[in-house]
């Protein structure tokens, strides 16, 4: 039995001149920026549609600004040490590699936890996707695209998370039969993490700052 | 047992340039979060508020995708595939003003 060889995984495509995987890595992100884009838009369609009384600003709605922040600073911290990663590998140090995906990961974890609470504290104010904003004299839909908007984000985080763990423990391996190989899937990896980091970018000023 | 892999060393050397410019990056996306949140403390006019925050968050959004995505240095294949999206994003953006809304039509604000 022949076995099926993918091409382009190592050497960049002749017509391109990227790898099969990077080109898939883009399209991928391409369609998850029409994704959030469409949430984005509705959320400035929710936004205008209902005028000053019913649609609150983060603070006004209950939103911890601090946390928010540091929230961000924890995912910006996890970009660095992702591209780091690469690097590393590029300048074939295993144990950085190792230290700095780890790190990565750990601090995702930490961008869920912190955002786990955030979700806890609203919803013990009995705040849920569909409650909208308590105080408004009409059902505002801020908390509705709030939910959306974060959680969706928070389900890449987690995603991200797990295939990053994934190649940290057990892709690994591919490290000493084909490193050119392996170093790209962390590059692809990496693509994706900074992806999720810089939907947040926006996210943050967006639904805690406006 | 060495864990060393052949590596390429004029790629090392080349990445080994790039780390000074990647802490330069995360400190200038550490610093421009602050001073969003900064910004939002001065209680600006709701339309001057939305154009400052969407340009600092541009910003950044472009350091990452410029630096740490290496688009800078990306082959022509990929910018024109994510200018292609942009096209699309603008077109979905734009495509809501023709709504009526609750507070009448969208455009003009």
């Amino acid at each position: 039995m022949s076995e099926i060889v993918i091409p382009y995984r190592v050497e960049p495509h002749p017509l391109t001149g990227v790898t099969s995987g990077k080109l898939g890595i883009w399209l991928f992100l391409a369609s998850e920026v029409m994704l959030f884009g469409a949430l984005f838009s509705s959320y400035v369609l929710l936004r205008v549609g209902s005028g000053d009384s019913t649609w609150p600003t983060g603070v006004e709605a209950g939103l911890n600004v601090p946390i928010g922040t540091f929230n961000t600073l924890v995912l910006i911290t996890s970009s660095i040490t992702m591209v780091m990663s690469w690097a590393s590998l590029k300048m074939g140090n295993l144990g950085g590699f190792k230290r700095y995906l780890g790190a990565t990961i750990g601090l995702g974890l930490l961008f869920l936890v912190v955002k786990g609470f955030e979700y806890a504290g609203k919803f013990g104010h009995g705040i849920f996707p569909a409650t909208g904003w308590p105080e408004a004299s009409d059902p505002s839909t801020f908390y509705g695209i709030y939910f959306t908007l974060t959680g969706l984000h928070a389900l890449h985080v987690f995603l991200g998370i797990l295939v990053n763990a994934w190649l940290l423990i057990w892709g690994v391996a591919m490290w000493k039969s084909e490193p050119e190989l392996f170093t790209g899937r962390i590059e692809i990896s990496g693509l994706y993490w900074h992806f999720v980091d810089l939907v947040w970018i926006f996210l943050f000023p967006v639904l805690y700052l406006l | 047992m060495s864990e060393q892999v052949a590596v390429s060393e004029s790629e090392a050397a080349r990445v080994r340039e790039h780390l000074k410019v990647y802490v330069m990056v995360f400190v200038a996306l550490a610093v421009l979060t602050v001073v969003t949140v900064a910004i939002s403390y001065i209680h600006l006019p709701t339309g001057t508020a939305i154009a400052v925050a969407m340009v600092v968050a541009t910003v950044k959004a472009s350091l990452v995708a410029g630096y740490f995505m290496h688009l800078l240095s990306e082959e022509r294949v990929i910018l024109w595939l994510l200018l292609l999206c942009a096209a699309f994003l603008i077109f979905l953006f734009i495509l809501p003003l023709g709504t009526e809304t609750g507070n009448g039509p969208l455009w003009p604000l």
